[in-house]
């Protein structure tokens, strides 16, 4: 072998396709976290009303999708829903639903933590100067709370776009199944063909997680500044 | 749902239970280890290996468990190293790991107060003394609700193990539908056994949360 296993990205449409394959795994990941962001903060709001039974309610969801693992979410919708509900949905719906479903969760309870990281004086003043409920939210709580949210969530969000390297798992079209055919379709030619195709997808991902870590971390820090005065 | 069906898959997936317990410890072993040295390595801002390990730890924070086992599993043995599919499993959460782990641990050693350091600087602590007996002790204590997360964290990686064919809990049950199309039964069993070892830990996580806070605020 002469040839450098690197050229088996130029081979055919490799690259493209290695690319298509990513455009499949963000697509997915950008629907669920718009989605779970928007369900996870109403569910956040709800979880710090007085109703007991809807706080109760949604801190089983939560608890039942922080303990079981994504792989197994995974399955039990790809499954169960058409097989229990008739529910012929495609994986990447399937997948979609999962993933907003569980940023959902988790974002409630970022958003719930961070409301009531508000301190009470602070509602208080705001009554006191005849603020009406809505004002209160929009005025005091939300942007006191929302410092706080916005590394959790970033994080939060990186971890969905690293959760979809799953999806192979349920057969969908992603950058590491498409990794996967480019590695058997040219194994004759390309005997270290995984050690390039797999080389290239950890650094892909790497490219898309390592912006949103430097960005957590200047957010956390610049919060903590304002704390520290 | 058939309970009998149930009842006669229990004893393959009591074994997978042990197999996803046992490979959870070693790489929860592992990346306390590789964490605590690399959180040190940091702190004390050893010159180019401190480099090394920032550059390590957000290389595997920043990237899937699961490509990591596809090139420690599929792509090392193309360039000569060659290892089980049980030793990439730990050798990748280990990697995982120690990177959440390392900062976790970092986060608590920032967390000691500098008065403390340079008290421990002024009697002539080295180094090594002040690792000892000044930053490990008051910092681990803080980083402790971390670790406990971290932990949680990594076990239910290891159903990511599945990928590699290691016949851990996840790996079973798909074996279970694949084989028999014993779907209900064997995620049932497999939700359930997550259950058993993760409840308790999510527990005791919000326990040890509650506690350091009041060994930290004093309330």
């Amino acid at each position: 072998m002469s040839h450098s296993g690197i050229n088996i990205f130029f081979e055919g449409s490799n690259f493209v396709r290695l690319l298509h394959g990513l455009l499949v795994s963000a697509e997915i990941a950008f629907v669920a976290i718009i989605l779970g962001a928007i369900l996870g903060i109403i569910l956040g709001a709800l979880r710090t009303t007085k109703s007991r039974i809807v706080r109760f309610i949604l801190r089983i969801y939560l608890e039942f999708f922080r303990i079981v693992p994504t792989v197994v979410l995974l399955f039990l919708f790809y499954y169960i829903l058409p097989k229990n509900f008739n529910l012929n949905l495609s994986a990447e719906v399937v997948a979609t639903l999962v993933f907003a479903l569980w940023m959902a969760a988790e974002m409630s309870d970022i958003v719930r933590s961070g409301l009531i990281s508000v301190p009470k004086h602070q509602t208080d003043a705001g009554k006191a100067i005849g603020l009406n409920p809505v004002q209160l939210f929009r005025y005091i709580t939300l942007p006191q709370s929302l410092k706080l949210m916005i590394p959790a969530t970033i994080n939060l969000t990186s971890r969905v776009i690293k959760t979809t390297s799953l999806l192979l798992l349920i057969s969908v079209m992603d950058v590491i199944n498409v990794g996967q055919q480019i590695i058997e379709a040219n194994q004759q030619q390309y005997q270290n063909g995984a050690f390039w195709v797999y080389g290239l997808i950890f650094i892909l991902y790497f490219i898309l997680c390592y912006p949103l870590s430097l960005w957590e971390k200047h957010m956390a820090r610049k919060e903590a500044a304002i704390q520290n005065g | 749902m058939s309970w009998i069906v149930i009842q006669q898959s229990i004893p393959i997936f009591a074994k997978a239970f042990w197999i996803t317990l046992r490979l959870s410890l070693y790489g929860i072993i592992g990346s306390i280890i590789v964490g605590i040295i690399v959180s040190l390595i940091s702190y004390f801002k050893v010159p180019v290996a401190k480099r090394i390990g920032d550059i390590y730890i957000e290389l595997f924070r920043n990237t899937p468990l699961l490509i990591q086992l596809f090139f420690i599993y599929y792509a090392l043995p193309e360039v000569g190293f060659k290892i089980s599919a049980e030793v990439s499993g730990v050798v990748g959460l280990t990697l995982l790991g120690g990177s959440y782990m390392a900062e976790a641990f970092l986060g608590g050693f920032n967390g000691v107060e500098k008065v403390q350091v340079e008290n421990g600087k002024a009697i002539g602590l080295s180094n090594a003394q002040l690792a000892r007996y000044v930053i490990l002790p008051q910092g681990i204590l803080t980083s402790i609700p971390a670790i406990a997360a971290n932990v949680i964290f990594l076990i239910k990686e290891t159903s990511i193990f599945t990928v590699i064919a290691i016949p851990e809990l996840t790996n079973t049950a798909l074996d279970q539908i694949g084989m028999y199309y014993h779907t209900d039964e064997s995620l049932f069993i497999l939700v359930i056994a997550y259950a058993i070892i993760l409840i308790p830990l999510s527990i005791l996580l919000t326990w040890l949360e509650r506690r350091t806070r009041r060994v930290a605020f004093g309330n």
